[in-house]
């Protein structure tokens, strides 16, 4: 077992930092960009694109760079760190990585290139209103319409939903009398398509997406019942997600230490007192467990087993949202009242992660999980998964 | 980055998982499953088996019985053997008193002591703490003066664990009262337990078990050859002593172990959900655990700790105590039975599940407690 970067990857790390840097050196720079549409900078997704960073997960068959989930992860964990708006996460190994991994032979060459060149923004319409996190598709359904697919229902909230230039959703399919869940495309100008824009409190946008008879192209072999695959590219994006968490976690930690070392009160320093300091040191912890599992669930994604893949994802989001949760309470605490402005960086790092663990799904429901299955095997064993 | 253990490393870890669990008696492994208390024959048969084949020490120098293994083969064999209820050689003298003597001692003192604490001829305690230095060690006070070619000692130390089994014990002792700081005045003295004037006296604790006791020194005198290294050293080898406890100090797989034989214990209650759910949680917990043990052991260079063991030793030492907790709940009201007999209907797993887990509020106190591993991480890691 081995957790260090090859030199190409420590190259790609470095690069991607140093783009970020040229834009995200401070939180005025995810202010600026997510003020204006899209929502994000659309310079620096074309940078990013250039620097092969959106063809990452896809073969180069596809039109990608063939890399994997370790470089996946640690282009996340940088856009983490500065609190990029980009939706690297969602629109490239989520939404992406359904067209790559359900998608025909002819739908890969027509989708893919325009989202590893970045023209294309896909994004994931899954969600349902009222729907438990992991829940297959109910509210919206795909009916046959003569050689063709309508879809009605309503997906919300749908992340970047009214900005993507293509929409993969998910939909119950009724197939001689049982559910499956299907997967379709749906392109940003089909008839009966509504999309509601608004922003999200962590200054992303989402959307709420409607559909009304709206023809749709199923991704795939039509009927295929596509939950294995929702939950394997579901697993790679959520691993993905953890680590822009680890991310934004270190920084708001960073944040946080910085804090304690010059702010003062009482005529001294903040480190002065071990009631704040101790505190921090359980942040480190929190966050040096998460980096592990990160890390981890990362290599068993490469290693290549779907099921192992899930169960690890389900392991990661565990840790990450407990140690989300924890270092951006603590970071807001720590800091006092100037953590809890708008003008200040820490409040909107805590925000951004509190958005991570809801889309992830959350701690409990992940839990729940791996209590279903806790009698099973007798012991957890990192390398023979 | 890799996922898998290496060829090499995969089968060095069937190798010690096949020794473990052939090699030392179920009698004693049993023991260790069960809970119930070892005994010092248990513990002295285990390391002479361990010892006998190369198994006891392969963290020292090669010369002195150590293999030169990889961070992370000693990694293996020590997850290994706490997954197959192994007791570990004893920790004095293994990972305490013998890499001191084998870095700073005197090649008559390695050849005197080394290979019989290997072989556990000599059952070392330590002589650290005292009634007024315990996370504060350097304040300690017992003296040793010099007096010709021995030094006197008068003092006390306590926390002794297991002393009662003592041959030796190793001490630091105040060499230079007016050493500038009280970190300088300190001597890493050898003294044989059955000195004239060493008293040993056993301290109950809650659990109702003697595990630990005090240690009294009257004019005891030592042989100046039995001082470990310089006069007024001592602090820098207690600091190497102590680095060297907090690597070993994660007990992941001992954890692992105990939790994994709960889950059986408790497998016609799987089906509460809130009894599912803490499996489900501390494996978890445990796992990352794990794998920071394992980032740990990649990083760590020339023996030298990293500095995120101090996450090891407080995490660690806190998913310990939550099985011993959550044992606890699972015995119920039948818990209060520990002092019943085997004709007990209340089964022996849970008899034994409470002084368990009173015994083991000791993990986050001892080897640095968890407050200190708070300020280590703090000042050395965070910088505060």
């Amino acid at each position: 077992m081995d957790f260090e970067l090859d030199d190409e990857q420590t190259a790609l790390r470095d690069a991607v930092r140093r783009l970020l840097a040229s834009t995200y050196a401070t939180i005025d720079g995810r202010r600026a960009s997510t003020a204006k549409a899209p929502g994000w900078d659309e310079g620096m997704w074309g940078r990013l694109a250039e620097m092969g960073v959106l063809g990452l997960p896809f073969t180069e068959e596809d039109g990608g760079m063939g890399a994997g989930p370790v470089e996946v992860a640690l282009v996340a964990e940088q856009l983490g760190r500065v609190l990029a708006p980009e939706p690297f996460a969602e629109a490239v190994v989520l939404a992406g990585g359904l067209v790559a991994a359900a998608g025909s032979a002819a739908q890969k060459e027509q989708l893919l290139p325009g989202v590893v060149d970045g023209t294309t923004v896909a994004a994931f319409a899954h969600f349902e209103p009222g729907a438990a996190a992991g829940a297959p598709p109910r509210s919206v359904t795909a009916t046959q319409d003569g050689d063709g697919w309508v879809l009605d229902g309503v997906k919300e909230p749908v992340l970047h939903g009214a900005q993507a230039g293509l929409l993969v959703v998910s939909a119950r399919v009724d197939a001689d009398g049982t559910d499956r869940t299907g997967l379709f495309v749906v392109a940003a100008d089909a008839a009966g398509l509504d999309r509601v824009d608004y922003p999200t409190y962590d200054g992303t946008r989402a959307a709420r997406v409607t559909f009304a008879s709206t023809p749709a192209t199923p991704l795939g072999a039509a009927g295929a019942n596509a939950s294995d695959v929702v939950a394997l590219v579901t697993a790679h994006a959520q691993v993905a997600l953890c680590h822009e968490a680890v991310g934004a976690m270190a920084t708001a930690l960073d944040l946080t230490t910085e804090y304690l070392r010059t702010r003062k009160q009482f005529g001294v320093p903040l480190k002065t007192f071990q009631a704040l300091t101790f505190r921090a040191a359980d942040m480190y912890v929190s966050l040096e467990l998460a980096r592990s599992m990160a890390l981890w669930a990362t290599l068993v994604l490469a290693d290549g087993d779907p099921d192992a893949a899930v169960v690890a994802a389900t392991r990661a989001v565990v840790q990450t949202s407990a140690a989300g949760r924890h270092i951006g309470q603590e970071a807001i605490q720590l800091h006092g009242g100037i953590g809890m402005t708008a003008e200040y960086a820490v409040g909107h790092y805590t925000t951004r992660l509190t958005a991570i663990d809801q889309l992830l799904g959350g701690r409990t429901a992940h839990l729940r999980v791996l209590a279903d299955h806790v009698g099973e095997y007798d012991v957890v064993d990192p390398l023979a998964v | 980055m890799r996922l898998r253990l290496s060829e090499a490393d995969a089968a060095f870890r069937e190798e010690m998982r096949a020794f473990f669990t052939t090699q030392v008696p179920e009698r004693i492994r049993s023991v260790v499953a069960e809970r119930r208390e070892l005994s010092k024959d248990d513990i002295v048969e285990t390391q002479r088996i361990l010892n006998a084949a190369g198994l006891a020490v392969p963290a020292w120098p090669t010369e002195w019985g150590g293999r030169g293994w990889t961070s992370l083969q000693r990694h293996i064999w020590h997850e290994e053997m706490q997954l197959a209820n192994v007791p570990a050689p004893l920790a004095f003298n293994t990972s305490m008193v013998g890499p001191v003597i084998a870095t700073f001692g005197s090649q008559e003192q390695k050849e005197r002591f080394l290979p019989a604490t290997a072989n556990i001829d000599i059952w070392w305690s330590q002589g650290f703490s005292e009634p007024d230095a315990g996370s504060d060690l350097a304040s300690l006070r017992t003296a040793a003066v010099r007096d010709g070619d021995h030094y006197v000692v008068n003092g006390q130390k306590t926390w002794t664990t297991l002393g009662q089994y003592g041959d030796w014990i190793f001490t630091l002792v105040r060499t230079d009262p007016d050493a500038p700081k009280k970190q300088m005045g300190i001597s890493f003295l050898l003294i044989d337990m059955t000195s004239p004037g060493l008293t040993v006296r056993p301290i109950k604790l809650i659990d109702g078990g003697q595990e630990v006791n005090e240690v009294f020194f009257e004019d005891v005198r030592v042989p100046v050859g039995n001082l470990v290294g310089e006069e007024n050293k001592g602090w820098t080898y207690a600091k190497f002593l102590l680095g060297n406890e907090r690597v070993g100090v994660a007990p992941v797989g001992s954890t692992k172990s105990v939790l994994a034989r709960a889950k059986q214990l408790a497998k016609d209650r799987l089906d509460d959900p809130f009894v599912a759910a803490r499996f489900a949680e501390l494996e978890t917990e445990l796992l990352a655990l794990e794998l920071t043990a394992l980032r740990v052991v990649a990083n760590s260079a020339d023996g030298k700790p990293h500095p995120a063991s101090s996450v090891l030793k407080l995490r660690g030492t806190q998913l310990q105590q939550a099985v011993t907790e959550l044992l606890v709940d699972l015995a119920g009201p039948g818990g209060v039975a520990s002092g019943a007999d085997d004709d007990s209907a209340v089964p022996q797993w849970a008899r034994v599940a409470t002084p368990r887990y009173l015994n083991y509020r000791k993990a986050s106190i001892y080897g640095g407690s968890n407050e200190v591993q708070r300020q280590i991480i703090a000042g050395t890691i965070l910088g505060l």
